[in-house]
């Protein structure tokens, strides 16, 4: 029973066990399911999650707008031929993060991570780490189920919903998510995991959603990408010992109260922000003037 | 304990591009047209606050209309529903609107036939895939469409609670939740059932026979 990150984190000590045992039997509790079917349900989803991580990277993906695309292979071939700047591990994740956004944007298939929005981080921050150490297929479900765990608790406290919270509510608690999950697969303590969801939120506080056009496009794909590289910066952080200042709870609360003030116009209306730059209102003319959907 | 289920945070599977846009506007259409439960030539689409400035390039017309048509989220056909929907005769119409203090992503959804009104329904996507269906044929309610509900308008006597909540004991389906609001005293009332399992078709006739009830929908759980 938990309505709280304190309480997530009293329930793991006192059974000792992870964020993912809470979640897991939590969920097994509210569905009347067995804890087996519902891993079921998470190899579905992960399946779902890996295919669009990886297409974009294998296939040059268009978006339906024509705007975006290309950039998950642009990323995985730099990786491969040239000196990065980050690394190989933080390039794969961004080509992961890029081709699932990617996918959405051109009407593909996708699993909503907390949404179709955000869908790219923790997919691209999960596949990433296991690939890293080396983990396997259960222990991405029960990175999944922790980074779930998380979003229950930003959806019940705060809002994962752009329109309601800006963007910080969508790539901010994505990347909350996608810390948690980090950690918990790296060995840390669900403290560790919930400093790291903490510190991520706290990195992206305030950001408004002003997608061009409308379009879950620009910046969106970009903000998913940006979106892993926090989480896994935050992991880090939190795994190194760092801790976060203010409590999870608190910062979830202060991001509801921020959402709350955002003025409608940067809250996934596309009336402010990088929607009404001149370039967005341009490529807004562009696309309301023809009816036919392809114009880039 | 916390009642949200992991996979209102993990998934829907669905086409993108936006969850709220997209597979919560699949949704709404789809119980709209699961509440009418028979054929309609047209469909109007009256879209507020982000779904009226942005429904375009979210996809949000095309998930509306496959939903209509009873497409699942995950249905890749879903980004062909308007050529759909003409090839089935079923005209589609979507008008900008301001429905009010409601949520930003709320659309009233108009079925007709030949002319002829014949349901509307008022729900928001609120994140992550999930609604909220607020209004069905002018009565206010409040239901998530995770279960069957029955929704039965009648005249605001003694005993239509029990006589209606009688019809549902006797198909053996156990009542989750009930509401029942009316506008005044002695007028209509509106009385909302969340059962835990399908209702039969049948039950609407039944609830029908019940003197003083004006009208019933069934809608069952949409996934
Ligand atoms: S800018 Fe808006 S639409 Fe784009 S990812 Fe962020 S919240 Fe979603």
């Amino acid at each position: 029973m938990y309505h709280k990150a304190h309480e997530v984190i009293k329930e793991t000590k006192e059974k000792n066990c992870r964020i993912s045992d809470v979640v897991l039997q939590n969920e097994s509790k509210l569905t009347e399911r067995s804890a087996e079917e519902i891993r079921e349900k998470v190899r579905e989803v992960l399946r779902v999650m890996q295919d669009a991580a990886q297409s974009g990277i294998d296939k040059e993906t268009k978006s339906v707008s024509g705007l975006i695309g290309g950039n998950a292979v642009k990323t995985d071939q730099f990786r491969k031929t040239k000196q990065t700047v980050c690394g190989d591990v933080v390039n794969r994740a961004i080509a992961r993060a890029l081709s699932s956004s990617e996918v959405n944007a051109s009407m593909g298939r996708i699993a909503a991570m907390p949404t179709a929005g955000a869908a790219g981080i923790v997919p691209a921050a999960v596949i990433t780490a296991a690939e890293t150490i080396n983990a396997d297929e259960n222990a991405m479900i029960d990175a999944l189920l922790t980074a779930s765990g998380v979003g229950q608790l930003i959806k019940k406290n705060a809002t994962i919903s752009g329109a309601e919270g800006g963007c910080q509510a969508e790539c901010g608690a994505g990347a909350a998510m996608a810390a948690a999950a980090i950690v918990e697969l790296y060995g840390g303590t669900p403290e560790m995991a919930f400093d790291a969801a903490a510190i991520a939120i706290k990195s992206i506080l305030g950001l408004v959603c002003d997608p061009v056009a409308g379009l879950v496009e620009v910046p969106c794909s970009k903000r998913n990408a940006t979106g892993v590289v926090n989480a896994m910066a935050c992991a880090d952080m939190a795994l190194a010992g760092i801790t976060s200042v203010i409590p999870f709870d608190e910062v979830v609360d202060a991001m509801y109260k921020i959402g709350k003030s955002l003025p409608a116009a940067l809250r996934e209306t596309s009336l402010g922000g990088l929607a009404t730059t001149p370039t967005g209102e341009t490529i807004r003319c562009r696309l309301m003037k023809g009816d036919k959907d392809t114009l880039f | 304990m916390s009642n949200i289920s992991v996979f209102e945070i993990m998934g829907p599977i669905m086409i993108g591009p936006s969850s709220s846009h997209t597979a919560g506007a699949e949704k709404l259409g789809k119980a709209a047209s699961s509440i009418w439960g028979r054929s309609f030539d047209a469909v109007e689409f009256y879209l507020h606050g982000s779904f009226a400035k942005t429904y375009k390039g979210h996809g949000t017309d095309k998930a509306l209309v496959a939903g209509i048509l009873g497409m699942s989220a995950d249905d890749e056909r879903l980004r062909d529903s308007m050529n759909i929907a003409e090839s089935r005769g079923i005209k589609t119409d979507f008008i900008e609107v301001d429905l009010g203090d409601v949520h930003p992503n709320t659309v009233k959804i108009v079925i007709k036939d030949k002319d002829q009104l014949m349901l509307t329904l008022v729900g928001s996507s609120i994140g992550g895939g999930n609604i909220i269906i607020t209004e069905v044929d002018g009565s206010e309610l409040e239901i998530s469409g995770q279960y069957p509900v029955i929704i039965a308008t009648h005249k605001d006597t003694r005993g239509m609670v029990s006589k209606i909540t009688g019809v549902i004991a006797e198909h053996q389906l156990n009542i989750a939740t009930l509401e029942v609001s009316r506008e005044s005293r002695g007028e209509t009332a509106t009385t909302v059932i969340e059962i835990d399992s399908a209702a039969p078709d049948s039950i609407i006739n039944e609830i029908l026979q019940i003197e003083n009830v004006i009208s019933v929908r069934v809608l069952n759980a949409i996934e």
